[in-house]
């Protein structure tokens, strides 16, 4: 018989202006994967919290065992045995693994001690990991396995696993399920969330699927389709975006051994990045996060100017262009953080209009703002782009991310770019919301704009790019048609292999 | 039990309402302090915001001193309401209106005793300059070196004070004062005296400057794009890089309009009711316009308003002094208390309050 480990009934958590989750219930079986599925704000967050002891829900119980459990904190939690890796990791970059780890520990051996532990444990679940190493050495994805130890050390009856993936390439992922398959086998249960529907049909047992806060319903995965899953994620079909291949045009962006250190302390220079980007084409920039991609924004969009190297503009020199001449000239950006960069949260629609528009569309005459025109343009924007608001006079930072997100790109598109730079265009926004964006990029290659998406979602640069890279440690990779390319390719250039390294004059 | 939550968008009838809820609890707050001196709460609040306006003894003597204490604090609070908009935290218009005055004073004198109608004109010019320059310390080292600001502008508050006691017994020292340290008083030299436009009504030049300069900010804070982007710099900094706004340019300007201004209110003060350069010449305004500015939510209209309630405090202060013998430090006392129960009741426009339980 299926012996239950955790059984969630009747579980409410409500914050103000929404309701996170609303009377959730379902188990967890000894020695199962169980996928927690749902889109961004569907309320999966708020239930892992719960889970570990970080949130009180406002109703509800859990019962660990059969015994009722009500954690207080996370250290409770621990102590019943539930560890969780969260998808950023709480790690100190100057610190050792091993004293990393001994920090996260209620009582830690001592150093020697712990570092033999932690090398058995990392081998016995095939994660080598050096125990003496700092991690400000390490890859993500061998910071996350520094998380995943830590929690394997305690020897969990349950492990959380907070979108894992997120940050690994795809080769990766591979060493990732074989290690939580091996754990399964040995009798842990592992939940598992992500909004990505193959990893979860290939991995998981049992697929809980949430949308706006309650559960649509449970069911087993791998006799799933994935459109199935997906709608019943979404809770609609989705009208997945129409690419029509066609040849691209003219270079119109030269980008030529471009060099940049970064303005902040932990990010990441650029060295030598190469390529050009043609009338027509969409170029798909991957890679994972933190590998030079708000760097290379920013030399594109130009708020920060290259040290070296060169930009050059229809074959005219725009290296050391500020953002607004390049605005003149139509290259128009839309950066990643949607409040606080691309729009001011406590600023009207109308006048956010004003932060990218106001050349464009002639709202300012000797310095005077023309508010009736900006306030036509922003209501433009929002009745083509679909964007859901009470009207333009309402805040950015009232709006829902999808909402603002197709705000901002829409203020950008509308101004008919001829290079249009944007840095993940669907980052936290929902299916539909995604998807209609999606579709404005390709129409916007269509009508002859030259387009770079950077983005961390591969699925969406497989879908729209004609050609792709991967940024890793601040290099590119070859550039490579999309068509072209198989998963593990993606994975190596993602990854830095060096034969895949664009070899720089 | 009470509960805050946080509101989605701020509340603009809590933002609009906060300033009068605070002048509310203020005079709830000085009416027990006043119990507790031993006087009676209803009387003290009455001399203080009734009797300087309306009692027949006083009013004809304080109701011009009301404009006369008002125009400086409108004037260097409509200045420092660009900078703190900007997130630019000018807190030495104090010297700024020190230098101001000595800059006026001090080119008026180089022309003494010759008359001329160029003069007042070219005052006001090197009275603006000297509170910009004062301003442009701050403003340089902030571009060049990122030195705070706050702690810059603050220190050369002492350091102007310290070059006025200097030319208030050297430089601009009235050579037939009989040895007393202080300039000739400049109210006695008509070129350069600054007299009242309207007789009896307090209203001198300063205080039409000021009227101006609302009118001014309210123009440049909602028509024009340089309002448009201070604002947006003091919202989101990043998005304001994104839309160009060069940040090295934004600091000189709400450095330097800021300071400009409180030199102008530091020259039309020496120039007019102060009337010559002393020790004591400065009495505070550069520091009372901070709460000024904030009292009137950093909006022109508000400032207005604002300044004309400080000034009242002032003034209804030094009656309650006169007549009920209350201590000076008491009118700072609800100055510093308007201030304070300002930013507690601001509270509301971010957050509502609920009562529940759990």
């Amino acid at each position: 018989m299926i012996k239950k480990l955790l059984e969630l009934d009747g579980i409410s958590k409500s914050y103000p202006g929404v309701i996170a989750n609303s009377n959730i219930s379902f188990d967890i079986n000894i020695g199962e994967v169980h996928a927690l599925l749902g889109e961004n704000g569907a309320g999966k967050s708020t239930l892992v919290k719960i889970i570990y002891g970080l949130v009180k829900p406002d109703s509800g119980n859990l019962l660990l065992n059969g015994a009722p459990f009500k954690p207080g904190t996370p250290s409770e939690a621990r102590q019943a045995g539930i560890a969780m890796v969260f998808q950023h990791f709480s790690l100190f970059e100057a610190l050792t693994v091993a004293e990393n780890i001994s920090l996260g520990m209620d009582n830690p051996p001592n150093q020697k001690d712990l570092g033999e532990k932690i090398k058995s444990v990392s081998e016995a679940y095939g994660l080598p990991l050096d125990p003496a190493k700092t991690v400000g050495a390490l890859s993500v994805g061998e910071r996350q396995r520094v998380e995943i130890i830590r929690c394997l050390l305690q020897n969990p009856k349950l492990l959380v696993m907070d979108e894992p993936t997120s940050v690994l390439t795809p080769q990766e992922v591979d060493v990732l399920f074989k290690t939580l398959l091996k754990l399964k086998s040995e009798g842990t249960s592992i939940l598992y969330i992500s909004h990505k529907l193959e990893e979860i049909r290939k991995l998981c047992d049992t697929a809980t699927i949430l949308r706006l806060g309650k559960k649509v319903d449970t069911c087993t995965p791998k006799n799933t389709s994935t459109k199935k899953l997906a709608e019943m994620m979404v809770g609609s079909s989705i009208k997945a975006p129409k690419k029509i291949n066609k040849p691209a045009g003219r270079i119109l962006l030269k980008i030529e051994n471009v060099c940049s250190l970064s303005k902040s302390q932990f990010g990441t220079p650029l060295t030598n990045i190469t390529f050009d980007l043609k009338q027509g084409e969409i170029l798909g920039i991957g890679g994972v996060a933190g590998n030079g991609q708000d760097e290379l924004f920013a030399v594109l969009s130009g708020e920060q100017i290259s040290q070296k190297g060169s930009i050059s503009f229809n074959e005219s020199n725009i290296t050391k262009f500020t953002p607004n001449q390049r605005r003149k000239i139509g290259l128009l950006s839309a950066p990643e953080e949607r409040l606080g960069h691309a729009a001011a949260p406590n600023m009207s629609l109308i006048e956010n209009i004003l932060i990218t528009a106001e050349q464009s569309q002639d709202l300012v005459s000797n310095g005077f703002i023309d508010w009736e025109k900006s306030k036509a343009f922003a209501e433009k924007v929002i009745k083509e782009f679909d964007v859901r608001t009470p009207g333009s006079k309402n805040t950015a930072g009232s709006l829902s991310g999808g909402n603002l997100q197709k705000f901002v790109i829409g203020r950008e598109i509308l101004q008919y770019p001829n290079v249009f730079i944007v840095n993940q265009p669907t980052w936290g926004v929902d299916a539909a919301a995604a998807s209609s964006i999606r579709q404005a990029l390709l129409t916007l290659s269509e009508s002859g704009a030259a387009i770079l998406v950077i983005s961390q979602d591969l699925d969406e640069l497989l879908e729209i790019s004609d050609r792709f890279a991967a940024l890793n440690e601040g290099k590119l990779s070859q550039i490579k048609k999309t068509a072209d390319l198989s998963f593990e390719q993606i994975g190596l250039m993602m990854g830095g292999a060096k034969d895949l390294e664009a070899r720089n004059a | 039990m009470l509960k805050l939550e946080k509101r989605l968008q701020q509340s603009k009838k809590w933002i609009y309402l906060s300033p009068f809820l605070a002048v509310v609890i203020t005079m709830i707050s000085g009416g027990i302090l006043f119990t507790i001196l031993g006087e009676n709460p209803f009387e003290a609040i009455r001399i203080i915001f009734w009797d300087p306006l309306f009692d027949p003894n006083f009013a004809s003597y304080s109701r011009p001193q009301l404009l006369v204490k008002a125009g400086p604090l409108i004037l260097i609070a409509i200045g420092l309401s660009f900078g703190f908009k900007a997130g630019v935290w000018n807190i030495g218009a104090e010297g700024q209106y020190i230098m101001g005055a000595i800059f006026g004073a001090g080119l008026a004198l180089a022309f003494y005793p010759m008359e001329s109608k160029l003069i007042f004109p070219l005052m006001i010019i090197a009275g603006a300059l000297g509170g910009f320059l004062w301003g442009m310390i701050p403003a340089f080292l902030k571009a060049k070196l990122n030195a705070n600001e706050i702690l810059v502008s603050l220190m050369l508050v002492y350091v102007a004070e310290s070059i006025l006691a200097s030319v208030s017994q050297g430089l601009l020292k009235n050579p037939d004062g009989y040895g007393f340290p202080g300039s000739r008083n400049l109210q006695k030299y008509e070129s350069a005296a600054n007299v009242e436009i309207i007789s009896n009504s307090g209203m001198h030049w300063g205080v039409l400057f000021a009227f101006i300069t609302v009118i001014f900010s309210y123009i440049v804070l909602t028509r024009h794009i340089q309002g448009f982007n201070i604002q947006l710099t003091g919202e989101a900094p990043r998005a304001a890089k994104f839309a160009g706004v060069n940040p090295t340019a934004n600091i000189v300007f709400c450095l330097g309009i800021s300071g400009a201004l409180a030199g102008l209110a530091g020259m039309f003060e020496v120039a007019g009711p102060s009337g010559q350069i002393t020790i004591e010449f400065n009495s505070g305004y550069g520091f009372t316009a901070i709460i000024v500015a904030f009292l009137g939510r950093l909006h022109p209209v508000g400032i207005l308003l604002s300044g004309l309630l400080i000034a009242l405090t002032y003034i209804g202060g030094e009656l309650a002094q006169l007549m009920l013998g209350l201590p000076g430090a008491s009118i700072q006392l609800f100055q510093g208390m308007l201030l304070f129960f300002l930013l507690a009741t601001d509270l509301f426009a971010n957050y509502r309050v609920k009562i529940g339980t759990n």
